[in-house]
């Protein structure tokens, strides 16, 4: 097995630790539960200088979920939302993806705000330096040129397959982004940008897939009260048991009599990030029925673009979030 | 890079090793502490050969770095056995013949030991579930799990 790069590991146990770490170190990696950074560290994928163990910070660890509403910290570990009485109780979407991700030792590890910047995947680069050297390093890391859309033009579409956001998206959740300066909150939805620009002024590179700026990280993720929506997320894998997603769709609905009268639908493991799906509040109003499924239909054939970063082809992934989504809506309308 | 000097509690006696920043938990086991018995197959998160408990959550010893075990306290395959006196779970593997080549079964020990910690009385699929993160290339899992749950229905006293 290869060996970890030389780094210097830095491990403040509160916030204010953790900005004078920053500021000392600007190109320091935070370091959540370390299940995807340490293994791509392990793969000469990333080598940096600099941890900052984000795990001992009091601050980041405190999960509140109640019916007035879920806050919980980046540094605060799946296992414990999936199990936590409160996330359960109200925000099942949450619970049933965190009990999704990896095995039981990954949620045990793994961190809130780790799930939540997980770095985008593709078969060209989770590999190892020996795989990807002899498959010519794709632009990602230190190529030139994408081997998935070679006509890319410099763009990567490396897939964010993390569970936790679409969860959260579908609640309307907003990110709580600190930095030395202060703070600032932003939607859930917009903390990824895809292949789009951090300015949002036309494309970029996809290489960086977060609206966070250069020191910024993840403090806590915040949902209002929810009241009467119902809410659930699944995904396909390849092992039922443990696995990214092919495909992982979230749904919250209400119903009122026999209307469905409010719908959102994020899917993950497709596109270059986690897509709530636009559009969902013209199929309101009115019956469950056909005009809602076809609709759902084209909202996922529209908006979900997958590329081949898997062994799964493109197209078998968009159909497998849109059968996801009509099995979803159909359970959680029918309680 | 200058080395850590960590404290911390191993199978209930204390240790203390010096371990650079990019040693894992597991390369400080096998190697600082020789405590061999957990074992390193992938090294990425995939196989779980590597188990062990820290302060009673079992995670991977190999995606864990040295120095985040400061003041834990980490159990590993070695603190299983009471002395001569195997643990249930260490006898039914023997008894359902559920190792071959037994690379794997450190892992799937200490593992299976912190499911019927949480859950005394598993199903089958709770048990498959749990150890899905364990790999075995030899058994085909069906022993493994029949041992799993015949030890667990021997230590509720069935
Ligand atoms: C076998 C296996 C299966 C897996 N299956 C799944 C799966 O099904 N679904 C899934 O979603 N994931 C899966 N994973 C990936 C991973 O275990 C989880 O995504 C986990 O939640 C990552 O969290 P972490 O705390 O370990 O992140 P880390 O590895 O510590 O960090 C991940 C990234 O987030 C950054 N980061 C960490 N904390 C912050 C913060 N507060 N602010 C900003 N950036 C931060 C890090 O710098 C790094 O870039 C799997 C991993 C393995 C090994
Ligand atoms: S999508 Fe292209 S550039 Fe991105 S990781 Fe895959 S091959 Fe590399
Ligand atoms: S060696 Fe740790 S999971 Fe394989
Ligand atoms: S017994 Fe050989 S890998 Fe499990």
């Amino acid at each position: 097995m290869e060996a970890l790069c030389e780094f210097q590991v830095l491990s403040p146990t509160s916030l204010a630790g953790v900005l004078e770490a920053r500021t000392a170190h600007p190109q320091a990696q935070l370091l959540g539960g370390g299940t995807d950074l340490v293994v791509n560290i392990r793969r000469g994928i990333v080598a940096p200088a600099v941890l900052i163990d984000m795990t001992g910070v009091a601050e980041l660890r405190a999960i509140r979920a109640d019916a007035q509403g879920l806050e919980i910290g980046a540094s605060v570990r799946l296992a414990e939302v999936a199990q936590h009485p409160g996330v359960v109780a109200h925000y099942p979407v949450v619970a049933e993806a965190a009990a999704s991700i990896a095995g039981p030792t990954h949620r045990n590890m793994g961190t809130v705000g780790g799930n939540l910047c997980l770095d985008t995947r593709c078969i060209f680069y989770n590999q190892s330096q020996w795989w990807r050297s002899a498959n010519n390093h794709c632009l990602k890391t230190t190529g030139e040129i994408c081997h998935v859309a070679p006509k890319s033009r410099g763009v990567c579409f490396a897939t964010f397959s993390g569970d936790l956001a679409p969860a959260l998206m579908t609640l309307d959740a907003e990110v709580d982004i600190q930095h030395a300066a202060g703070k600032r909150t932003l939607p859930l939805r917009d903390l990824y940008i895809g292949h789009a620009r951090h300015d949002g002024s036309g494309q970029g590179d996809g290489k960086h897939y977060l609206a966070l700026q250069p020191g910024e990280f993840i403090a806590a993720v915040r949902v209002t009260s929810t009241p009467g929506l119902r809410s659930g997320y699944d995904k396909i894998r390849i092992r039922r048991s443990i696995e990214y997603p092919v495909a992982g769709v979230a749904v919250a609905l209400r119903r009122v009599g026999d209307t469905l009268a409010h719908l959102r639908v994020a899917v993950t493991g497709t596109n270059p990030r986690p897509v709530l799906l636009e559009g969902t509040e013209a199929l309101c109003g009115g019956a469950l029925d056909a005009r809602v499924f076809k609709g759902l239909d084209e909202l996922v054939r529209d908006q979900i673009m997958s590329m081949k970063t898997t062994f799964t082809p493109g197209h078998y992934r968009r159909r497998v979030a849109g059968v996801l989504a009509r099995r979803l809506v159909q359970r959680l309308f029918a309680g | 890079m200058a080395k850590h000097h960590i404290a911390a509690v191993v199978n209930g006696d204390p240790v203390e090793f010096l371990c650079e920043p990019g040693d894992t938990l597991l390369d400080v086991l096998r190697d600082a502490l020789g405590l061999t018995g957990t074992k390193e197959g992938c090294s990425t998160g995939d196989c779980g050969a590597c188990s062990v408990t820290v302060d009673g959550r079992l995670v991977c010893a190999c995606l864990m770095l040295g120095v985040e075990a400061a003041g834990t306290s980490i159990g590993t395959i070695e603190g299983m056995a009471n002395g001569e006196e195997l643990h249930p779970l260490q006898r039914k593997f023997l008894e359902h013949a559920a190792l071959q080549c037994g690379i794997c079964t450190p892992g799937f020990l200490v593992a299976a030991k912190s499911l019927l910690e949480r859950s005394p009385d598993p199903t089958e699929t709770e048990v498959r579930y749990w150890l899905a993160g364990n790999l075995c290339r030899c058994t085909g899992y069906d022993k493994i799990v029949r041992a799993v749950l015949d030890a667990a229905a021997e230590m509720r006293g069935a």
